[in-house]
C-alpha cells in the first residue's frame, strides 16, 4: 500500500481585502505535501505568508482575510468546505497547532486543568475523572514533574518555557497525525529552546505525528527538519530536503538568506545582505516578487513571474535563472 | 577583519565598578519591603574607546538593567559609573545633559519606545532639538541624512510609526540614537525583533558607524551569533551576575563555565548534524532572581555542582589573556575534575 500524504495542500490562496480596494495576497497559489512522521520547515520573513499559510489549513482565517482557492487534503479526505462544525472536529483532533506566544495562546482566568481537560473532553470520551488523570499523565510525560498541583495553577504561574510544555502537551491530548508549530521557540530563552524542540522531537516520534514547523531560524530548520519550503512574498520560491538546500541553496533570496546569518561556528568580517525590504502584500512588482531585490534580476524577471519547478528530484525553485525543461 | 583594524584606544571610555541595582519587593498589608530582586549584583567592567562590549545572558539575567543604570536611566542602588573619569553615578538631571548627548540608547521594542504621535522626522529631529542649537532647515537636513543613513526612504518622513514594520521601526530608533553624533551607545536587542535580512543590514550598518564615527557599544543580546558577530569581548550574565567575560575568539573557542559551555552548545547551528552525539542541555528553568540559590546561582542547573557551590559564591578570577571565569570547578582547589575534561558530553565543545 502506497502511504497516503498526511497533508496535501493545492494551489492555496488566501486574500485579505482591504480598504481602498486592495487586495494582500498574503498567501498567492502554494502546493505542497507532508508525510507522515516527516517534519516540513516552512521558512520565510514576517510578512512572507507562512504563518497565513498555517492558519489558512487550519481554517482560522478572519475577515477581511478569505481562502480565495485551492484544496486542503488532510489523510485523503477533502476539508476544504467543511463548515465551521466539522474544521471544530479536526481542529485539536487531527490536526493541532502551537502558537509562538503561549501566554496568549492560554486563557489567563482559567486554570491550566480547566484548559486540558476542556479539550480531551471535547474530543474524547471521558469522565471528568479520567479527563483529569489523562491530563496529568500528559503533563508528566512533557517533562512537567509537579503535574499535580500544576494542574490548579495559572498560566501567569508558570515560566514561558513551561507554558509552551502545557501547550504541547494539549496539542497532543487527541494524538493528532499532524502538528502544526507556528514559531515555538521564539519567545524562549535558547537553553529553553534546545529543551523545547528536543520535546517535540520527541514526542513527534512516540506519537508518530507528521510536524509542520513554522520558523524563521535557519539553524532550528537544519538540526530539525527534513524538508523545507522557503517562502517569499506569499510563494513557495525553494524547496529541498534540508541538507540540499542548505549545502545548495539555488533561489537568490535563500542564497541571501543564508549569508545574511551570522554564525558562532564561522567567521566572516561582514554578512550579506539583500538590498531593500519585503514588499507589502498589496504592493508586490509584476514578475517576479523577489526582482526589487534580487542580484540577478533580469528582463523578463519585471515581467514574468516564473513558477516552481524542479530542477532536480526533490529540489524545486522558482526562478527564471533555472530554466525548466518545460516551457508554460 | 576588522576586528583587528578596529582603532580600540586603551583608555576606558566607561568604567563600572561594583555595581548594584536592587528592587524592592513589597508585600503585606502595609506594602512593606520584603525582599530585594538582585538585578545586577556587584558588576565591575571597563569598556574601551571604540570597542564593542556584548552581553549575552537569558531572560532575567540582568543585562538590560544593566544596560539602563550604566545610562542612568534608572538610579544604581550601589557602585559607581564613570565616563572618561568623571563619576556621573549621582549626577543631577541637568548636570548630566551634557554627558546625555554623548550616551544614546537603542530600545529593544520598537513599538514601545517610539511615540505614536509624532512623524519619522519628529523623531529623528527631537533628540537636536533638545540637544543643540541648530536651525530647523539645519535639522531637518540632518534628519533626513539619517533617515536615508538607516536604510528607509526620505519621503518616509512624513509618515508615522505605526505605517512601519517592526524592522523599519528599529530603524527609525536607531537614527534617534544616532542623530546626536553620540559617542557610546547601550544598544539592548537592537535587532531581535528585525527579520534576518534586515538584521544583517542594520548589523553591517552599525559595524560601519562604529568605524566611521570611532563608536563604542555596549550590545545586549540573548543570540549569541549576533553578539559574537559584532562584539569584540563578551560577557556573559546570569542572574544578576557576570560569570565570564573574554576576548569573542577566547570565549566561543574556549568556554570555561558550564554555564557558557551549555549556552553554546544550545544554539541550534547549520554546522551541527542532527546525528552527532547529544550536546549537553541544560535541565529546567532559570531560577527566580527574587530569590536566587545560596552560593552559586548556577548551581541548580549545572551539571557539576558539588557541596562548595552551595556554601561559596564564585568570584572572577583569571583564566587567560583578558578572560575571567567565576566557577569553583577552575581554581584548583576541589577535588572535581575540571569539566572540559571529566564529561565525556563535553569534549565536543572542549575540542570546538
Amino acid at each position: 500500500m502506497i502511504q497516503q500524504d498526511v497533508l496535501q495542500v493545492d494551489n492555496l490562496k488566501t486574500y485579505f481585502h482591504l480598504e481602498e480596494g486592495r487586495t494582500a495576497k498574503a498567501v498567492d497559489d502554494i502546493s505542497f505535501k507532508i508525510s507522515p512522521g516527516e517534519t516540513v520547515a516552512l521558512v520565510g520573513e514576517s510578512g512572507s505568508g507562512k504563518s497565513i499559510s498555517a492558519l489558512s489549513i487550519m481554517q482560522l482565517i478572519n475577515k477581511p482575510g478569505r481562502i480565495e482557492g485551492g484544496k486542503i487534503t488532510l489523510n485523503g479526505e477533502e476539508i476544504t468546505n467543511y463548515n465551521a462544525k466539522q474544521m471544530t472536529k479536526i481542529r485539536g483532533n487531527d490536526i493541532a497547532m502551537i502558537f509562538q506566544e503561549p501566554m496568549t495562546a492560554l486563557n489567563p482566568v482559567f486554570t491550566i486543568g480547566n484548559q486540558i481537560t476542556e479539550i480531551i473532553r471535547k474530543h474524547k470520551k471521558m469522565n471528568k475523572q479520567e479527563a483529569h488523570q489523562h491530563a496529568v499523565d500528559l503533563l508528566k510525560l512533557v517533562g512537567l514533574s509537579r503535574a499535580e498541583e500544576m494542574m490548579k495553577e495559572y498560566p501567569h504561574q508558570l515560566s514561558g518555557g513551561m507554558r509552551q510544555r502545557v501547550m504541547i502537551a494539549m496539542a497532543i491530548s487527541c494524538d493528532p497525525k499532524l502538528l502544526i508549530a507556528d514559531e515555538p521557540t521564539t519567545a524562549l530563552d535558547v537553553t529553553i529552546q534546545a529543551q523545547i524542540l528536543d520535546l517535540m522531537k520527541e514526542m513527534k516520534e512516540r506519537f508518530e505525528m507528521a510536524l509542520l514547523l513554522i520558523t524563521h531560524d535557519v539553524g532550528v530548520v537544519s538540526q530539525y527538519a527534513d524538508r523545507v519550503m522557503v517562502m517569499y512574498g506569499g510563494q513557495i520560491v525553494e524547496e529541498s530536503t534540508v541538507d540540499v538546500l542548505l549545502e545548495s541553496p539555488k533561489h537568490p533570496y535563500t542564497q541571501g538568506l543564508l549569508a545574511s546569518l551570522p554564525m558562532v561556528d564561522k567567521d566572516v568580517a561582514r554578512l550579506g545582505t539583500i538590498k531593500g525590504t519585503v514588499p507589502p502584500a498589496y504592493d508586490f512588482p509584476a514578475g517576479c516578487r523577489f526582482s526589487t531585490r534580487c542580484p540577478h534580476v533580469m528582463e523578463q524577471c519585471l515581467s514574468h513571474n516564473p513558477s516552481l519547478s524542479d530542477i532536480e528530484s526533490e529540489h524545486k525553485v522558482r526562478c527564471h535563472l533555472y530554466p525548466s525543461e518545460v516551457e508554460e | 577583519m576588522t576586528k583587528q583594524n578596529k582603532n580600540i584606544a586603551d583608555s576606558p571610555i566607561l568604567n563600572v565598578r561594583n555595581i548594584k541595582k536592587y528592587f524592592p519587593i513589597k508585600g503585606g498589608v502595609f506594602k512593606r519591603t520584603i525582599g530585594h530582586l538582585k538585578a545586577v549584583d556587584d558588576i565591575s567592567l571597563s569598556i574601551n574607546k571604540g570597542e564593542t562590549l556584548g552581553i549575552v545572558g537569558e531572560s532575567g539575567s540582568g543585562k538590560s538593567t544593566l544596560g539602563r543604570v550604566i545610562l542612568k536611566l534608572i538610579d544604581a542602588t550601589e557602585g559607581s559609573i564613570l565616563y572618561k573619569d568623571t563619576n556621573i553615578t549621582s549626577m543631577k538631571r541637568n548636570q548630566f545633559r551634557p554627558y546625555r548627548r554623548n550616551m544614546q540608547m537603542v530600545f529593544q521594542d520598537p513599538f514601545g519606545s517610539l511615540n505614536s504621535k509624532m512623524s519619522v522626522a519628529e523623531l529623528v529631529e527631537e533628540p537636536l532639538l533638545v540637544q543643540t542649537s541648530l536651525s530647523k532647515k539645519e535639522r531637518q537636513e540632518k534628519a533626513i541624512e539619517f533617515i536615508e543613513k538607516v536604510g528607509l526612504r526620505a519621503e518616509d518622513r512624513l509618515k508615522y510609526p505605526h505605517e512601519f514594520s517592526g524592522g523599519q521601526r528599529q530603524r527609525i530608533s536607531i537614527a534617534r540614537a544616532l542623530i546626536t553624533n553620540p559617542e557610546f551607545i547601550v544598544c539592548d536587542e537592537p535587532v531581535s525583533a528585525l527579520d534576518i535580512s534586515i538584521q544583517a543590514q542594520v548589523l553591517n550598518l552599525m559595524k560601519d558607524l562604529q568605524e566611521e564615527l570611532g563608536l563604542t557599544y555596549l550590545f545586549i543580546a540573548h543570540d549569541l551569533s549576533v553578539v559574537k558577530h559584532i562584539s569584540d569581548r563578551v560577557a556573559v550574565m546570569y542572574l544578576g551576575k557576570i560569570v565570564e567575560i573574554a576576548p569573542t575568539s577566547t570565549l566561543f573557542k574556549e568556554p570555561a563555565h558550564p554555564y557558557t559551555q551549555a549556552l553554546l552548545a544550545s544554539i541550534p547551528t547549520l554546522n551541527k548534524k542532527k546525528t552527532d552525539e547529544p550536546t549537553v542541555k541544560l535541565k529546567g528553568d532559570i531560577p527566580s532572581p527574587a530569590n536566587p540559590p545560596s552560593g552559586c546561582a548556577f548551581r541548580t542547573r549545572c551539571p557539576f555542582a558539588h557541596e562548595r557551590c552551595e556554601k561559596e559564591t564564585p568570584v572572577l578570577a583569571t583564566q587567560g589573556v583578558q578572560h575571567e571565569v567565576a566557577c569553583h570547578l577552575l581554581d584548583g582547589q576541589d577535588d572535581v575534575p575540571i569539566a572540559t575534561k571529566s564529561d565525556p558530553t563535553l569534549k565536543k565543545i572542549s575540542k570546538a
